[in-house]
Parts: C-alpha cells; structure tokens; sequence
C-alpha cells in the first residue's frame, strides 16, 4: 500500500524550528515522517521538548516518526530521556537508501 | 547528619505516601521530567564543558557567600553570621580546590599496567535533602557536585531554612546556564510537603536520595527502596591526652565547639581530659571565656537543655549563644563566655549532657587511666555517634594509633578542631565536604566525607590480560652415557643414597657411589619399590637427621624421588605439614598454602632416574600414600625440584621391554598433554614436541633393541624433556582418566594412558561441548597443534582434520609395536564389571585435578563416554569435525 512519507534534514543549529516544521507536516493526514539527524551532535531540553511534543502529535494521529542518522551520543540522550522508545530509527543502510529514493527535503514521495 | 538536628525538623518522611492531588503529582511530575531531560542532555558535555561551568559557579558562590550566611541566620535564627560565611567559602573554594583537576567525566582514571579503564556514568537526577544547620553551604556543595558530575539535583530544603536554601540554588543555577549548563539542571521544591518527599524519594527516574539532614530524612531515604546517601548522627567523643599541646588543644576545642554556635555535627560533645592535666586544661578553657560549670549548674544543664523523654538537646537551645542558653536556663555567666563546660561523670541516659549538643555545651570528664580515658571515648561513641567524628588531642603516636584503632569514626582527627576538621582540606588533607559518611555503625552506605565520587557510577573497562607464565627448570641436568660422572664436582660432607632393593642389587648404587668425591661420607637407605608410603618417608627424614647430610641422590624411578622430595622437605623445615601443603589449587601463583621457605638444614638433592617415563628427575611433583587415612598426597611445588638431574642413560639400558614401552607411553602421554595444555607456551612447546619427536622415533628402537645405546639415551632424554614441559604447563584428561582406571584395576601408570591417549587425541581435537577458560589462549588451538605435531612427525595430510587422523593412526601403531593391549576388555576386565565401576571412575577422574589443564572442559558423561570408548579400543577413536574450526 502507498504511503505518504515526508523527508525532514533536522540542522545541527534550528533544531526546534526544525522539529515544528515536522509537527505541522504530521499535521497535515496520512503524512509519515523520516527525520534525518545525521548533522545533529548534540541535543538541548528545548530539543527534547520540541521531541516530545511531536511524538504525543504523532500518537494522536497513529503516525510513525522515523529518526536517521542520530549518533549514538543523541541516542543515549533519547533512551535517558525516555523519548526513545516513542520513534523508530533506521539503520545506516536504510538511511543511505532513503537518502537515495528520497529528494533532499522533498515535500512527499510514494513508498 | 545530627541528631538533635531532629528535634528541629519534620518528623519520619511517611513510609507510604498519602494521596496528592492530580495537581501536586502533575507538578511533581513536571520537576521529574525537566531534571530527567537535564540529565539527559548533560550526558553529552565533556570534561571541559562542565568544568567552563564550575568555575563561574564557584565564583558566584564566594561572591555572594556572606549574603547567603545572612539570610541563613536570618531565617533559621541559629548559627553565627560570620562562621556560615566561611563555611560557604570551603563549599566553594575548598571544594573548588579539590575538584577542579579530578575527572568526572569519560575515563576518569586509567591503569594501563593492569588493562583497566574507569569511566564515568552520571547517576542523573539525584534528589536532595538539605537541612536548617548549614543549609546554604550545603547546597553549594551539592550544586558545584553535581555539575562537575552531570547530574541533575531536585532540592528538598528543610521547611526553616527554604528561602534561604531557595536563593543558593537560584544564585548557583543561573551561574550554570548562563555558562552553558542545560535547562532544569536545578530543582527546588516549592512549599513542599512530607508526602513530595515521599513521592520523589520512590521515583523511578530518581537516580539516587542524598539526604543530609536529621535522622528520619536519613531513615526514610534508606527505606524508599532507592540508592541513598543519607548521612548519619554524630557525638564526638574527644581524648586530650597528658602529653598533647594543652594550649593548642583548648583554642582548638573553643574554636569549633563555639564555630556556628555548634552548629557542626562534627563538633566536639565530650573531652574526656587525663586526670594529670584536668585542672590545668579547665582553667585554660576558663581563661578563654569558658564559664566551667559548678555541680548544681551542671544539673540545671541536664535537666534544661537535654529533653529527658527523648536524651536529645532541646530544639530551641541548637545552633544558639553560649549567653544565650546561660540566660534561657537560668545560670549566671559573664557577658563574654563563649562556652558552657559541664563537668559530666559517665555516659549514657543516666548523663544526659553526655549526648549530642549541637551549641556551645561541652561535657568534660576526668579520666584516671589512658584505659578509662578510651573507653569513655567508646561509649560516647557508641551513644549516638557511631562512624562520625572523633578526636585526639595527643604527641603519643602509640595513644594515637589506639585511639584510632578502637574509635569507630569515618574522620578520626588529631590535634586539631573536630568540626572545621572533618570537612577536610582546612586543618587537614581529607576531602573537603559538607556531608559526613558514617558507615554501617551510623547505619549509613559509605563513611567517606562525601565527595564527586559519590555521585558518579564507576565503570570499569577491563581489557583482557595476558597472564605471567613462567618456565622452570632444575638449575642443573647432566645427560648421556656416564652422566653420573659430574658427581665428581659436587662437593658433599655426607651424603645419602635412596635407592630400592633391585637397583642395590643390579650394582648402580655402586656405580654411584664410585663417582662420589672420596671425602665423602657416603650411606645407602634403601627403600621399598613402591609408591612410598608416609612412614617410610619419616624413617627417611630420621636417617637424613642421623647423619646430617648436605646432599641426598635419590636413584630409582619416580616412587624414589618422590619420596627423596619429600625427605629432603621435612628434613630442610620439619615443621612443613603434608597434609596441608597437598591441599588442591587451581594456579599454583595463586594458590592459598605457600611452602615453607624457613630451612634449619639444607641439602642438594641430585636425582638419577633409572626409568625413561616420570621424568621425575626434574619435576615439581611427589606423590605418597598416607595408608592409615587411606588415600594420596599430591604435593606440588618448585621447591620439590631437584637441584640437580643426572639423566644416564647407563641406569636404563637393563629395563625390561613392558617396562620399556609403558614408561615411554607415559613419557609420550606428559608431551602430548602439555603441547595442547592450556598453560602451553612456546617455551613449553619448544620441549613437548621434541619429545614427541624423540619418543616417536626411538621408543620402537629401544623396544626392539634394548641394547641400543642411542635409542635408550635418547629415549631417557625424552622423557626428561618432556617432564620439563608438564612441569610449565601440566597435563590433561588423559592423566585424569589413566589415575581413575589405574588404580581401580591395578595398571601401571603407562598402560592406563596408552589406553586412553587415542580417543583422547580425538577428544581434544573435537569442538568442545564446554571450552575450558584459558586467558593464555586466543581461541581453541589443540586441533591445530596436534596437526602441527603431524607435520613434525612427516605424517603428511593437507587439512587439519586429516593430520589429526594420521596422528591418531601413528600414535595406534606406536601402541601396536610396543604391543600393548588396545582396549581395555583386552586385559580382561568384563564389561559387567568395567560398567559397575564406571560411576567411581567417573568421580574419581573428574576430581582428579590434571584436566584443569586441559584444553576442552570435560563433561562427566564425557569422561564416561571416554571411558567407554577405551574399552572397546582399537578403532574408535574419531574426530569430530576438527578441522572445520575457525579459531586462532
């Protein structure tokens, strides 16, 4: 079945504005959404805030959110914070792949 | 932290929490999921990130030091304005100066020799409770804590001392962001109450409760279930002794019992004075300010400021003026005195001012002895104040060392104050802190001064080590025909021959006696040839003491210079216990029994062995039997090891050929054993595949020819080389099974490993079903070894499970020439018989400590499947899969 799948670079510097960018694509029905992480370093409270808030929007809507390219420092901060659970995170080589199907900050594709 | 501190502060934290409001759990919760986000993020902060935050904090901290005292005084109306400064400058400063090179985070100390690495893992949200007796300094210390730590802290300050309290987190917390701290890192609860506590105190996400403060905050830290550092109750005893500096002692003593009214847990409580010195010190106090209190005055002290329901001091009287609680109580004192001294002459209920005092009330004691002066110190000890604080004022090292031996205190501080004292790095090197471990006797987890180390969880990365080998061999072996000539050269005064009849009878204690220097006084003990037994070993010791020898030469086979090894033991230390020195170990560096070094004689042992197989000439083995417990003694140590080995073939050339092949399997067995033993190294290695080497090509020769000179020098050099290499790297199952059946069945030593060593081979070779733990080892090698010895043998094969199979069929044909039975059922023995046996052979092998070293850990029903496979014999030795392994 298709599926609408949207394609968000979170920047290592906006990361907030990034994530509400996200929240409002989520908004939009039947929306999926991989998030690439891939130039975050490091994470804020604010991030994780602006994490938390999109996982409860993703929930609502029975919307997974998928998480690329985070490093494993952000992904500790993710478990600590209990936040990790709330996503799915794709493995390098699916990310390479997604990287490939999808157009950089394409607004949607079919899978 | 203080136990008068109790009587302040909110009764026990309830064990269950009450129900709170959906709006208290929400912000509850709220506090929860800011701290545990902190914590979260802080966890990707570097050294140098949190240390960028400490400093400024520290900075702050000092700035506004004198502020804080001020509102501290103000709002809990106990202490001294001008000492609760300084002590929130030793929180900062002091613990500054401590922490500011420790590392914290990422790999905090490095121990490259023993391949250890401790890493740090922060604890995350660490809930605190601070109290109304330093509730500032306290706070920057946890502050400055737990930033250099990456935790996040929630504060829970006493309900006195909250504004206070409230403004250092503040003032510490905006210092933290500012210079990059994450959102949340500090808490303070708001107006809180008794079931907040409750509530955050069983937390989940609550990493750990550090709780200073009276003994329920502390009690009920340990009983949430949680980590706690709750931090116990104090009541130091002090000991001035007669030598001490009295004048030093007194001004130290008025320092900290008057610093913040004795505010301090720490804080001197009783000085027990030597009875020599008692008046002088009491008019040095009254000289200082001290008003010393007269019998009634002191019952009057009792009876006002000790609750005598509780034994507690009164909470209005904590942290006050020496004037003050005079005025309160009804004494008559002049304006100046700084301190109330009570003449007190026990401890205990029945002594009420022998408790905790948190002000400016000292009890005093006259002691008669330096022993009563310690044991009233015990009791006060004992009488609240276990695992804190004690103090001696002393220039007696050894009342010193007593003093500290029978105190039971986390900080025993010598002649300098007891409060400013225990928070270290003042009067002292300890650690600086402001929250005083009491051990197990204050019913506390740690009696350090707490400290970052406290609030971090220590991981250790253990890198695999390579463990010390070792390769020991007698300091002298003398080989080939006529060998036994270098007697010549070993100068003796009087030596003893042990020998047995056969060997008196062929005429080689002759040979040896002929090759003796002629100053030597030469006598013969001529033992039985068997197993020696204990009392002919003690017989031996006595004939040894009867003439004194410098030098004993055993002549036999291994019974014989095993009972020379033993002779030789209790003749050089006969306090050595036998049956001691036997007991089992695993390695032999490690192992519990050590063997006597003291020595009152000394004598060379030179062993000559007159067989090819035990190599015991060498070895650092002896085996007796102890027949009236019914049993053998193994005795195992380098120190049994000849000093000198003459290995002539000439004591051989007569050994009947069974005898020929049996002790040349033995030796083949010792060399195939320790070339795949887990304790093989290449100096082992180097010996046990010579061996092979020689035993494969000359044992047919010398069994066929006994009178081949070359094959039976070279077959006695084998056997030699080979104990050299069970000697470093021991033996394997095939001894484990070959003692189990030799003994049971009566077949000598040799013959019982040949049965076994075919299947062996293949067992060895097999993939293991348990892999034995051998961190000398890289991966399971003994398939391939046994290949590399097929290679070294010329067997040919292109694979390793092909060489192992050609090696197992050489080593069957080894076996057919020197005709020896190639099964068990060959000697006759029933299978009804060898099947009722079975169960005692199995323990007995499995108990038998050479398969420690060998390669593959046998199961029990492998050593039984063993068994059986060496029953049915020729034909079933099989590899499995050998040489599909991939390992190193």
């Amino acid at each position: 079945m298709a599926k609408k799948v949207a394609w968000l670079k979170v920047g290592g510097e906006h990361i907030v504005q990034d994530l509400q960018e996200a929240g409002e694509k989520l908004g939009r029905a039947g929306t999926e959404i991989i998030l690439d992480f891939s130039s975050v370093r490091r994470i804020d409270p604010a991030a994780l805030r602006g994490l938390e808030k999109l996982a409860v929007i993703a929930e609502e809507k029975a919307v997974r959110i998928e998480l690329q390219g985070v490093n494993v420092t952000v992904y500790k901060v993710l478990k600590l914070a209990r936040l990790a659970s709330r996503f799915s995170f794709a493995n390098r080589e699916a990310q390479s792949q997604a990287n490939k199907e999808e157009s950089c900050h394409a607004e949607s594709s079919t899978r | 932290m203080v136990t008068s501190e109790a009587m302040l502060e909110r009764v026990e934290i309830p064990p269950v929490t009450k129900s709170l409001s959906e709006e208290r759990v929400a912000y509850l919760e709220g506090l929860v999921t800011q701290a545990r986000s902190a914590a979260a993020v802080f966890t990707q902060f570097s050294q140098e990130d949190v240390d960028r935050i400490v400093k400024p904090m520290v900075l702050a901290g000092l700035a506004k030091a004198q502020y804080l005292a001020r509102l501290a005084v103000d709002e809990t109306r106990l202490g001294v304005l001008e000492d609760k400064a300084l002590k929130n400058m030793v929180a900062t400063e002091f613990v500054y100066n401590y922490v500011k090179d420790k590392r914290t985070v990422g790999a905090i100390r490095e121990f490259p020799e023993r391949g250890l690495v401790e890493m740090a893992e922060p604890i995350g949200i660490i809930f605190s409770l601070t109290p109304i007796t330093n509730p500032t300094s306290t706070v920057l210390f946890k502050c400055i804590m737990a930033i250099k730590t990456r935790n996040a802290v929630i504060f829970s300050p006493h309900p006195s001392a909250w504004h206070c309290c409230h403004e250092a987190v503040q003032i510490m917390y905006e210092t933290a962001i500012k210079h990059g701290a994450p959102e949340g890192v500090f808490t303070c609860l708001e107006s809180h109450t008794l079931e907040d506590n409750a509530y955050l105190m069983r937390h989940k996400d609550v990493g750990l409760i550090d709780a200073t403060g009276g003994p329920g905050v502390v009690k009920a830290a340990y009983s949430s279930g949680k980590p706690a550092l709750g931090v116990g109750a104090g009541n130091t005893p002090v000991y001035l002794e007669k030598t001490a500096d009295l004048n030093m002692a007194v001004v130290d003593i008025i320092t900290s019992k008057t610093f913040d009214n004795g505010t301090i847990c720490a804080s001197e409580q009783t000085v027990v004075i030597d009875d020599e010195i008692y008046d002088l010190v009491l008019k040095k106090f009254a000289d200082l300010g001290a008003h010393i209190c007269n019998e009634k005055e002191t019952e009057i002290l009792e009876r006002t400021v000790i609750d005598s329901d509780t034994g507690f001091l009164v909470p209005i009287a904590v942290g006050q003026k020496a004037t003050d609680i005079a005025r309160m109580v009804g004494l008559s004192v002049k304006p100046d005195t700084k301190l109330l001294i009570a003449p007190i002459k026990g401890v205990g209920r029945a002594y009420p001012l022998s408790a905790e005092k948190l002000c400016p009330v000292l009890a005093v004691y006259r002691a008669k002895s330096v022993d009563e002066a310690l044991k009233v110190c015990i009791d006060v000890n004992h009488a609240g104040g276990l695992g804190h604080t004690a103090v001696v004022f002393s220039r007696n090292d050894e009342v010193i060392r007593k003093f500290g031996e029978v105190m039971n205190a986390g900080r025993i501080i010598v002649n300098s104050p007891g409060s400013i004292g225990a928070f270290g790095g003042v009067y002292n090197d300890m650690v600086p802190t402001f929250s005083f471990g009491c051990g197990t006797g204050g019913g506390n987890s740690t009696m350090d001064n707490v400290n970052v180390y406290h609030y971090l969880n220590i991981k250790r990365v253990a890198r695999r080590t390579q463990a010390h080998m070792w390769f020991r061999v007698p300091n002298q072996i003398y080989f080939n025909l006529n060998a036994v000539e270098n007697l010549r050269d070993l100068e003796s005064r009087s030596t003893i021959i042990i020998t047995n009849p056969a060997l008196e009878q062929m005429g080689h204690v002759d040979v040896v006696r002929r090759h003796l220097p002629a100053q030597t006084s030469i006598h013969v003990s001529v033992i039985p040839d068997a197993e020696p037994e204990v009392k002919v070993v003690m017989q031996g010791v006595e004939a040894l003491n009867l003439y004194k020898v410098d030098q004993i030469i055993a002549l036999g086979g291994g019974s014989v210079i095993d009972a020379a090894k033993i002779m030789k033991l209790k003749y050089e230390s006969p306090e050595a216990d036998l049956e001691e020195l036997a007991a089992p170990f695993m390695d032999i560096r490690k192992r519990v029994v050590k063997y006597p070094t003291q020595k009152i004689n000394r004598a060379r042992l030179v062993a000559i062995s007159t067989t090819s197989g035990t190599g015991s000439e060498v070895t650092p083995f002896a085996v007796m039997t102890d027949k009236e417990q019914g049993r053998k003694v193994t005795l195992v140590d380098y120190s049994l090891s000849p000093d000198v080995a003459i290995v002539d073939p000439q004591f051989v050339m007569s050994m009947p050929r069974g005898l020929t092949a049996d002790t040349g399997i033995d030796c083949l067995t010792h060399a195939l054993e320790a070339g795949v033993s887990i304790y093989a190294s290449p100096y082992t290695d180097s010996s046990a595949m010579q061996a092979i080497r020689l035993v494969f090509k000359y044992l047919p020769v010398a069994f066929e020819h006994p009178g081949d000179e070359e094959a039976r020098s070279m077959m006695h050099n084998a056997a030699c080389i080979a104990a050299i290499a069970f000697s470093n790297a021991a033996v394997g199952v095939n001894h484990a099974l070959a003692h189990a059946f030799g003994a049971r069945f009566g077949i000598s030593h040799g013959r019982a490993n040949a049965l076994m060593l075919p299947h062996v081979i293949a067992f060895n070779a097999s993939v293991p079903t348990k892999f034995m733990p051998s961190p000398n080892q890289r991966g399971y090698v003994a398939h391939k070894k046994y290949a590399m010895i097929a290679d070294l043998l010329g067997l040919g094969g292109s694979t390793v499970e092909e060489k192992v199979k050609k090696l197992i069929v050489a080593t069957e044909q080894l076996l057919d020439q020197l005709k020896i039975p190639r099964s068990i059922a060959d000697l006759g023995i029933s299978k009804e018989e060898f099947e009722r046996a079975m169960p005692d052979l199995a323990r007995i092998a499995f108990d038998d400590p050479s398969w420690r070293s060998n390669p593959r850990m046998p199961l029990v029903s492998e050593l039984v499947e063993l068994f059986w496979e060496a029953y049915r014999g020729r034909g079933r030795a099989k590899v499995a899969s050998a040489s599909h392994q991939q390992t190193a």
